[in-house]
């Protein structure tokens, strides 16, 4: 017997397990407030899921505001939609748009790492077909702990396996990302997704309900009790490794795992279906379903168009007909979209959902009025004003303050640590960094993922950027790129935004793109914990700061909190994805040195800056001091002086220097194609030079003769450019200090992810 | 008029419009096929692409086996059209018992994609005419099911009758006697697990070794005109 408004209007005192559903007192009392009544059982369940953290917002609104604030134009045309929509889109030129967002998927990843993994990735892609475009390309910033910890032999080859079974599945080439590992995130890795799609101009659409008497389809995989309460239960509390049952607290069957299960094959089929529908233009408004479910989708569609929605359950396709309306409505069934069509449109709409055999069904209709109701065996379960769930949710103005422990980390700096010492201690010490688990080759991982499917990946991993071709005939392409460091942002949280921000962006523009916007996952502890709040604060501040001088808008992304392990919460990891554009991907740079005789040259500064450094962590567990300074007029010139050398073919290879310094970069660069170097660091400190982390450099390779367009190129654009050597030979030689073949380094860089995985049976 | 050759796509594949892009770089005429409906009158080679046939759920290529299209892709090979399977169109090929043996998981049971070196084993089949015995060359691998396995004496026969194609150099995932391709008696009907479709242009390919495969056909169609 469903719980219906004329039943709760007649039983105001009835207890509700608000609290179980995530809500705070407060919380419950203002949707009574907003119905003036109890809400039913479904409205609470909506209102829970909506009104959670992962799905309003509620304590990083009030900073993200701030992204509103930057510039709605990209340096090569306008947003075409920004935040608050599916995903940013913006125009690239030639009558195309892109559209591309990261998300997170940290909590299922936990506790069912390759469904967690999977349904992260088949989410982002279903925000990308929602705008109209057809992804093209996934990339997958994850994190776990320590390389040898017990629990990242159970994480990391589920998470893997998840993320690969997935894309592959989808035909999507997976061209970029990081595997970065850090002991806080032991007990709450990070799962992030950013996919990238494609559309023309015209083809953009919305998430809106408009036109009393359209019909409100859902279409794609049957709604069945998985996911139920994802949201708010598994995203938006501090989580505990008990928590892996269900929570819904609704009474349904016992114990339903929140975890959503994937089904790859219904995404693409979904996918071509949906794009056959875009070009046949018989869409009115677009939604997929994801996090809150049919909560989610109604009430946004609703919300953001001219009247109401009127919708009947007994309508949904089930898996499970035991479902109650409030498990269905909250329930995170992956492969579903909802939409918005012209009654004269349906039965076309119809034909092109069998021809895929895709179940598509009419579940409802745009009304007169502002009201959302849901029926459920012909009586009224749910009658809410439709704003209400989906964006008037509580807004938290959370304390924060700058942790009194900070002024300590920062006055604990690396001066005191030992440095080695001489050719054979250096040497020593680049082998140990080399087969460092955030330095070392991470083919175990990413060689299950498919780069070249579509045959457009022009760059993929390990190259600094994926890079995808749009257009074979002009050869329009973009690049993007993933960056993060917990251990800067943990120093500062506010430089570390940018530096994390500097390195996407420089990532992008060593391929030959121009950067133009900015996605970004804001991955934290628990919010409540005024520490926290201070990171994020400071994050977000950084963030619009980079932006701002960059002149690059922030065009959407995603927050997760509740990221720790009891009281412990991970390093705060913002991480930026920048994307760019490249107007013929023919004149895209790759990292590695291509042949022998070629010249090798540094641009940028380099400083004694090893605070949050790999050398400070692998060598000495150490993590205090002050991250690298920031100069970010530098990066924005240094981009100009990549891009337009890539235009004119001048470089034969150029590599960002980051995670590892100067050294990892020349031995990445050397190993690509087994192309070694002979370098000559002049009167620096060898130790400085080779392993400090100063940002704003990149080192690039080219043949004698264009030298002296370098040297222009660099003067025009006041960076610092300094000779380092001659590629050649299959050595790395740091000239007076020593000698290491590349088939040493190779052996050390590419064994410790194997062998960790072999130790653990996979 | 240059040949045309079809590409099916079935519910779940993926790598047809690489084929479909690869054939029209080669010079032929690409056709697209739909498994549910089109037919094969129209053309004069088929092309059964990579992917997830049906999710591949069941067996590989076991469901897109008994798909309508199948059935005179199945008649036009025994009478002698070339088809190509490639992937997942090599195990449905298998599946279909145009070609022997079975695609079964990577012994190291994880999906692979990487760059890989073969040998060329077989040139006289209507794919590889214009390759060299015994050439080394290097197609992009990715699968997570493409260890070849046949009983012994199918692998006598295939290797008695010169029927396999290409070997693996560093076999990748436990396949017998290093076998990547296989073909039929005749030598119209290939089937291969790594992609020559994502080998065809300098920008996005590890090499250009695929566009032999697509070269042979037409010359086969073109001398057989």
């Amino acid at each position: 017997m469903a719980d219906t408004v004329k039943n709760a209007a007649r039983t105001l005192d009835q207890p509700q397990p608000w609290a179980e559903l995530g809500l705070k007192e407060d919380e419950y009392l203002r949707i009574r407030d907003i119905l003036g009544r109890r809400p039913t059982a479904a409205e609470l369940a909506m209102y829970s899921v909506m009104w959670s953290e992962h799905c309003s917002y509620k304590s990083s609104k009030v900073h993200l505001r701030k992204f509103g604030e930057l510039t709605q134009e990209t340096p090569v045309g306008k947003m075409l939609a920004g935040i608050g929509e599916n995903a940013g889109v913006i125009d690239v030129g030639q009558g195309y748009a892109v559209t591309f967002k990261v998300e997170s998927h940290n909590h299922p990843s936990y506790v069912e790492p390759y469904q967690g993994a999977a349904t992260g990735v088949g989410g982002i892609v279903r925000d990308i077909l929602a705008m109209g475009a057809r992804p093209v390309a996934v990339l997958d910033p994850l994190r776990f702990g320590p390389l040898d910890a017990p629990d990242t032999a159970r994480v990391l080859p589920g998470v893997v396996a998840g993320v690969g079974g997935y894309g592959n599945c989808l035909g999507l080439p997976n061209v970029g990302g990081e595997v970065v590992f850090d002991p806080s995130y032991a007990g709450n890795p990070l799962v992030n997704a950013l996919c990238v799609g494609v559309l023309r101009h015209e083809d953009l659409h919305l998430a809106k309900a408009t036109g009393a008497g359209n019909l409100v389809i859902l279409y794609g995989a049957a709604t069945g009790g998985d996911g139920i309460g994802g949201v708010s239960v598994l995203a938006s509390e501090t989580f505990d490794a008990a928590s892996d049952g269900s929570a819904s607290g609704l009474g349904g069957p016992a114990k339903r795992p929140s975890v959503q299960v994937g089904d790859p094959f219904m995404e693409k089929l979904l996918i071509e279906c949906t794009l056959e529908i875009f070009a046949a233009r018989i869409v009115s408004g677009i939604q997929d379903l994801g996090g809150a479910g049919l909560s989610c989708a109604t009430s946004e569609l609703a919300s953001a168009g001219d009247g109401g929605m009127h919708v009947n359950l007994d309508q949904v396709p089930l898996r499970d007909s035991t479902l109650s309306p409030e498990e269905i409505l909250m329930s995170e069934s992956q492969e579903r979209m909802m939409a918005v069509v012209e009654p004269e449109h349906v039965e076309q709409f119809l034909r092109i959902c069998a021809k895929w055999d895709v179940l598509a069904t009419v579940i409802g209709e745009v009304t007169d009025g502002d009201r959302l109701t849901i029926d459920w065996h012909g009586e009224t379960v749910v009658d809410v004003p439709p704003r209400t769930v989906a964006h008037d949710g509580p807004v938290y103005q959370r304390p924060y303050a700058r942790p009194a422990r900070q002024d300590r980390i920062q006055a604990d700096g690396v001066d005191v640590l030992p440095r080695p010492v001489g050719g054979e201690e250096l040497a020593a010490t680049v082998l140990r960094l080399v087969a460092s688990p955030n330095l070392c080759d991470k083919s175990w991982v990413t060689d299950q993922y498919d780069r070249y499917v579509r045959g457009n990946s022009v760059l993929a991993q390990p190259e600094d950027a994926g890079m995808l071709r749009i257009d074979p005939d002009t050869g329009l392409g973009v690049a993007v790129s993933t960056d993060g460091n917990g251990r800067f942002a943990y120093l500062d949280p506010y430089a570390g935004a940018q530096l994390s921000l500097a390195e996407a962006y420089r990532n992008v523009a060593v391929s030959g793109a121009q950067p133009v916007a900015i996605t970004d996952c804001l991955n934290f502890g628990s919010p409540e914990d005024p520490d926290v709040m201070w990171q994020f604060s400071e994050t977000v501040e950084g963030l619009v700061g980079g932006c701002r001088e960059l002149g690059i808008p922030v065009t959407g992304g995603n927050v997760s909190f509740y990221n720790q392990t009891g009281e412990t919460a991970i390093l705060p990891t913002p991480v930026v994805g920048v994307l760019g554009v490249i107007d013929d991907v023919s004149h895209r740079t790759s990292v590695g040195f291509r042949r022998a005789g070629e010249e090798v040259f540094l641009l940028g500064d380099t400083r004694d800056e090893l605070a949050g450094s790999v050398w400070a962590d692998v060598v000495h567990a150490h993590l205090g001091g002050r991250p690298p300074v920031l100069d970010l007029d530098h990066e924005r010139r240094l981009a100009e002086l990549l891009v337009r050398g890539a235009g004119r073919g001048l470089f034969s290879s150029a590599h960002d220097l980051a995670d590892g310094g100067l050294i990892q970069a020349l031995v990445e660069a050397s190993l690509r194609h087994g192309v070694g170097v002979r370098v000559d660091l002049g009167v620096a400190d060898p130790f400085v030079a080779l392993f400090s982390e100063s940002t704003g450099r990149v080192v690039v390779s080219l043949p004698a003769d264009r030298v002296p367009e370098l040297i222009e190129l660099a003067e025009a654009a006041r960076v610092p450019v300094r000779r380092l050597g001659v590629t050649g030979d299959d050595v790395l030689e740091v000239e007076g200090q020593f000698t290491l073949p590349l088939s040493e380094i190779r052996a050390a860089w590419q064994a410790p992810i194997p062998a960790a995985m072999a130790a653990a049976g996979h | 008029m240059a040949p045309r050759i079809g590409v099916v796509t079935f519910p779940g594949s993926l790598d047809d419009h690489d084929a479909l892009r690869a054939v029209g770089l080669c010079g032929a005429e690409p056709v697209s096929l739909w498994h549910g409906s089109d037919s094969v009158a129209g053309v004069d080679a088929v092309i059964l692409p990579g992917g997830f046939s049906y999710g591949d759920y069941l067996r590989c290529g076991a469901i897109a086996a008994f798909a309508p299209v199948m059935t005179e892709v199945i008649a036009a090979a025994e009478a002698g059209m070339p088809v190509l399977g490639i992937c997942n169109g090599f195990q449905v090929l298998c599946e279909a018992q145009l070609l022997p043996g079975a695609l079964i998981r990577n012994e190291r049971q994880t999906f692979v994609c990487r760059d890989q070196r073969l040998r060329v084993a077989s040139v006289d089949t209507a794919w590889t005419s214009a390759l060299t015995l015994g050439q080394e060359i290097t197609l992009v691998l990715k699968n997570g099911e493409g260890r070849y396995v046949a009983d012994a004496d199918t692998l006598d026969r295939l290797e008695g009758e010169g029927r396999v194609v290409f070997r693996y150099l560093d076999n990748p995932n436990g396949s017998l006697s290093d076998i990547a391709g296989v073909c039929n008696r005749r030598g119209n009907v290939v089937g291969l697990m790594p992609h020559p479709e994502h080998n065809v242009e300098a920008l996005t390919s590890p090499s250009l070794d695929g566009r032999a495969l697509f070269e042979s056909v037409l010359d086969f169609l073109t001398a057989r005109v």
